[in-house]
């Protein structure tokens, strides 16, 4: 029997967050705080492989109190379980010191259960690093898996999997020991609506809670902005394209300019051809 | 941690089917940029089987140093022999920056060695510069979906590590014949040690240009109408010799594949040309093409915000203009080649 530890976080819907233009701060009242839609796919797989394989699927997340709302939001996809850590001391923590407090709670969650895989999603759409999930792998001495687009296959009994791992130009087949790490693209699976019964019990569900008091082991200087090697020293905003030339005329005029516009450019189109067909 | 122990900028170099991939060229042109601002060396690390004949490309292309680790175990890319290879190399030679392409191995590899370290890690930076005096990197990069620019420093933490967008930055004119020193080392890793097999990798066997590669880039949204209408934009990516792009509604309807998508879900392109054709503009596209060399914009809503992000603006209909447009880049190419002839 697997068990599956899914880590999520709630995030701002960065689609239609609005920025304060003096203070290049996010208004966060402008976007909802949303489950990170790549975490959706995470804690998808978890379910699936529980699924095909039978066991149980926690989730676990670090954020303030009302990311207890992004947990419900996985017990609706179908995790059993969810855990979240909460505490001041957390607060600003960069990938580094992200990855050093959930595996304190991984951990933990151990000693309930003992874990035989950790999934993450791709990356978050806020911090967009990729960074915590291999974070945790190498902590926790578990081989790290990114950019996984398939499970292909989990021997629980021999303790391995075999995953599709995507590549700029296709992917290639892993195999790894357990327990491991695997951080997953968006294309491995659809979410699907959640049933009404797991809606039902998502309403009614309140995931165990920690402060860092609870947790063991844990070096404090690690945790949070203090834990933190980088840090943000200036934000900006991206200049604001004032738009360029628009060409004006009929459709051949405009087509007439275009073409003008790509022949300054003619280098582009020699270099790799020749024969002016084939490029 | 004597900041005074740790001195030169280091490049992970990425080989692939023997070849050094085009991110780590333009990664030791951004290097030596840094190297000459902190009058430092400027070195490639490189791993791989069979690669130590790639040093030489490596120094026309601007390092000055190459550390090599060449063995069977590096045959393909596994995190925990490439990690383990260049946590060795950083402790025993201590460089003050390292840079990586934001390639899935560049991203996987960078993340590992930062938590063994351990250092502070900036993603997919777009910008890089350094303080002459402190060593200070200045990694800047886009961030909450684009909306805004953010400098991450490092200032605790040596060496301090940045993955790099392809394409972003320059590399430099090769110097034919320009040498440098080569470091040959081994890692204390055998075989038994790791974890994972690479089964297989399977390349996809398209003959159509890749789009994070490609010079020129043809990209659809919802404008066209139809995944029938979408057939526009492959025939003048196929004119062009360019790869075919795709906003994120138009992947949704399922009208292409998910790998053609440009944008923050999808993938950040910088071609020399990008055409956004029927493309609304939303910032989460608009983030994943914005440094391309030349934006040109085709919309029939004069309103649509991809005008602002394009260096030239159509407002008209698609289905008028790029059949012409083929029919005449056509005429004039061959005509560009009979010139030559």
């Amino acid at each position: 029997m697997l068990h599956i530890v899914a880590c999520i976080k709630q995030v701002p819907d960065t689609k239609i967050i609005k920025m304060n233009p003096k203070t290049n701060t996010m208004d966060r009242a402008s976007a909802p705080a949303i489950l990170n839609p790549y975490d959706a796919h995470a804690v998808e797989e978890a379910v699936r492989l529980k699924k095909r394989y039978g066991g149980t699927v926690s989730v676990l997340t670090m954020g303030p109190p009302p990311a207890v709302k992004a947990i419900k939001k996985c017990i609706e996809i179908g995790a059993d379980a969810g855990y979240m850590i909460s505490d001041r001391a957390f607060a600003g923590a960069d990938t580094l010191a992200t990855s050093y407090a959930l595996t304190k709670a991984i951990e933990k969650i151990s000693k309930i259960k003992p874990v035989d895989l950790i999934i993450c999603g791709k990356m978050t759409i806020d911090g967009d690093t990729g960074q915590v999930g291999p974070g945790i792998a190498r902590r926790l001495d578990m081989p790290p898996l990114t950019s996984v687009n398939k499970v292909k296959e989990i021997n629980v009994k021999e303790g391995y999997a075999v995953v599709h791992r995507k590549l700029e130009d296709g992917y290639e087949v892993i195999q790894s020991t357990m327990p491991c790490l695997m951080s997953v693209e968006k294309e491995i699976n659809e979410v699907p609506y959640s049933s009404m019964s797991n809606m039902l019990k998502a309403a009614r569900y309140q995931p165990i809670i920690w402060a860092v008091a609870d947790l063991e082991d844990v070096d404090r200087p690690q945790l949070g902005l203090k834990g933190s090697p980088t840090i943000v020293s200036k934000v900006w905003a991206p200049t604001k394209p004032s738009g360029g030339t628009m060409l004006e005329g009929d459709a051949a005029q405009q087509s007439q300019q275009l073409l003008n516009i790509l022949l300054e450019k003619k280098e582009l189109f020699a270099v790799k051809g020749g024969s002016g067909v084939e490029f | 941690m004597s900041f005074e122990d740790y001195s030169g900028i280091w490049v992970f170099i990425e080989v692939k089917d023997g070849e050094v991939v085009p991110v780590s060229l333009e990664l030791l042109g951004a290097g030596k940029e840094l190297a000459d601002k902190r009058g430092t060396e400027l070195a490639g690390v490189l791993i791989g089987e069979n690669v130590t004949h790639l040093a030489d490309y490596l120094y026309e292309y601007g390092a000055d140093a190459v550390y090599v680790y060449d063995d069977v175990i590096y045959k393909n890319y596994r995190t925990e022999s490439y990690m383990k290879a260049l946590l060795e190399c950083c402790q025993k030679y201590k460089p003050e920056v390292i840079l990586y392409g934001a390639t899935s191995t560049g991203k996987d590899l960078a993340s590992a060695v930062a938590t063994d370290l351990p250092t502070g890690l900036t993603a997919d930076s777009t910008i890089l510069d350094i303080e002459e005096d402190t060593g200070l990197l200045l990694a800047s990069r886009p961030a909450f979906g684009g909306n805004i620019m953010a400098t991450i420093l490092c200032k605790k933490y040596r060496p301090q590590m940045a993955t790099v967008r392809p394409k972003v930055m320059k590399a430099l004119t090769p110097e034919p014949g320009r040498t440098g020193r080569l470091i040959e080392e081994t890692a204390s890793i055998k075989e038994d040690d790791i974890r994972t097999k690479v089964l297989e990798i399977v390349q996809h066997t398209t003959k159509k240009v890749r789009i994070d590669e490609a010079d020129i880039i043809v990209a659809g949204g919802k404008g066209l109408g139809s995944a029938s209408g979408f057939q526009l934009i492959h025939d003048l990516a196929e004119t062009l010799g360019g790869a075919v792009g795709a906003s994120r509604d138009v992947v949704e309807a399922g009208w292409v594949e998910h790998h053609h998508q440009v944008g923050q879900t999808g993938v950040t392109v910088t071609p020399k040309i990008y055409f956004a054709i029927g493309i609304s503009g939303a910032i989460q596209h608009i983030v994943g093409m914005q440094n391309s060399s030349l934006i040109i914009a085709i919309n029939s809503d004069p309103a649509a915000s991809i005008f602002q992000s394009s260096h030239y603006g159509i407002v008209g209909d698609a289905f008028e203009i790029v059949p012409l447009l083929i029919e005449q880049f056509k005429q004039a190419f061959n005509q560009e080649v009979i010139d030559h002839v």
